[in-house]
């Protein structure tokens, strides 16, 4: 059992992402974790304001269950799976980290900084997650998809358009690291 | 029926995503800092995995559940959506440290304030559809 409790190495995790995503295409469904978003906007009742979201909601309901398994999914991992949730690092790494104030980085699954209760209270801290979600979901559907519809699917299908989406994701990526992130923290 | 298999493979990617530490803060900047292959290993052999079975699925025409071919998307071919869409949603990622599929996980997992960052994807999503008309595509 120690195995499954320990964190899961990149050659048994990455085979068993694309084994998700033929099941998906096996259920006659595409990968793709971004689009719910649009789903949740339509059901907030965006259709009204804007044509993009007036569509046929329903016929991406089983999206929003595979979601909700996500996040059952996170929990199980979570509560049910692992022992120690801290997740080792390059020790260079963490040393840049904590030279940034990620005082967590070697002792977390997330950066406490961030992702702890207190970020409520931050004013900064709400504000570079507000951000950083709007980013997402708007870069999100202009790119027509995430990692999961891109990197993953379109790509094993060989698509030249999701090969240019991922190289984006990476130029913006490397841009908040290397040009943002010192502006930040 | 149809409902419990789609929330299976839910968990099971959410369990995936968790494990795999991909929904870790802390794996995506060291992936963007090129400080360990973890990450670059799991998008790796996904897409080894991926790219093999596509082409098995496609040769032996496998059909889905319902008996249908599978619907393999093309997706079209532009290049401003995919790159100026992809560059945003690269500074999120590195910013959140989650892609939309860990967001979900981080929520099961009790990480509450990426609800933030949910609010902020849902905000960002509605001013690209407001907006859509008048973006290059």
């Amino acid at each position: 059992m120690d195995w499954i409790l320990a964190p899961w190495p990149w050659y048994v995790s990455g085979p068993l992402i694309a084994f998700v995503m033929f099941l998906l295409l096996l259920v006659g469904k595409n990968f793709g974790m971004s689009a719910n978003f649009r789903t949740l906007c339509t059901l907030c009742g965006a259709n009204k304001k804007a044509r993009f979201f007036d569509f046929d909601w329903k016929s991406q309901r089983w999206n929003l269950v595979v979601a909700l398994g996500a996040i059952v999914g996170g929990y199980i991992g979570a509560h049910f799976l692992s022992n120690d949730n801290a997740v080792i690092l390059n020790p260079d790494t963490t040393e840049e980290l904590h030279t940034y104030g990620f005082e967590s980085a070697g002792n977390a699954y997330t950066p406490n900084e961030l992702f702890d209760m207190k970020a409520f209270n931050t004013p900064k801290t709400l504000f570079i997650l507000l951000v950083s979600g709007l980013l997402i979901g708007f870069g999100t559907r202009y790119a027509g998809g995430c990692t999961s519809g891109h990197t993953i699917s379109g790509l094993s299908n060989l698509q030249i358009a999701s090969l240019i989406a991922t190289i984006g994701f990476f130029i913006g990526g490397l841009i908040m690291i290397y040009f943002i992130f010192p502006l930040l923290f | 029926m149809r409902v419990l298999i789609y929330f299976g493979i839910g968990i099971l990617f959410g369990i995936v995503m968790y494990k795999s530490e991909a929904a870790s803060w802390f794996r995506i900047y060291e992936m963007f800092t090129f400080g360990s292959f973890h990450m670059y290993g799991i998008i790796g052999t996904a897409l080894i995995v991926g790219i093999l079975g596509v082409q098995l699925l496609k040769v032996k025409k496998v059909k889905t559940m319902q008996g249908n071919s599978i619907n393999f998307k093309p997706k079209e071919k532009r290049v401003p959506r995919y790159l100026f869409g992809g560059i945003i949603f690269g500074l999120g990622w590195a910013l959140a440290g989650a892609c939309p599929g860990p967001i979900y996980v981080l929520l099961g997992a009790g990480y509450f304030p990426i609800l933030v960052v949910v609010l902020g994807a849902l905000l960002g999503t509605y001013f690209y559809g407001y907006f859509r008309d008048k973006l290059p595509h």
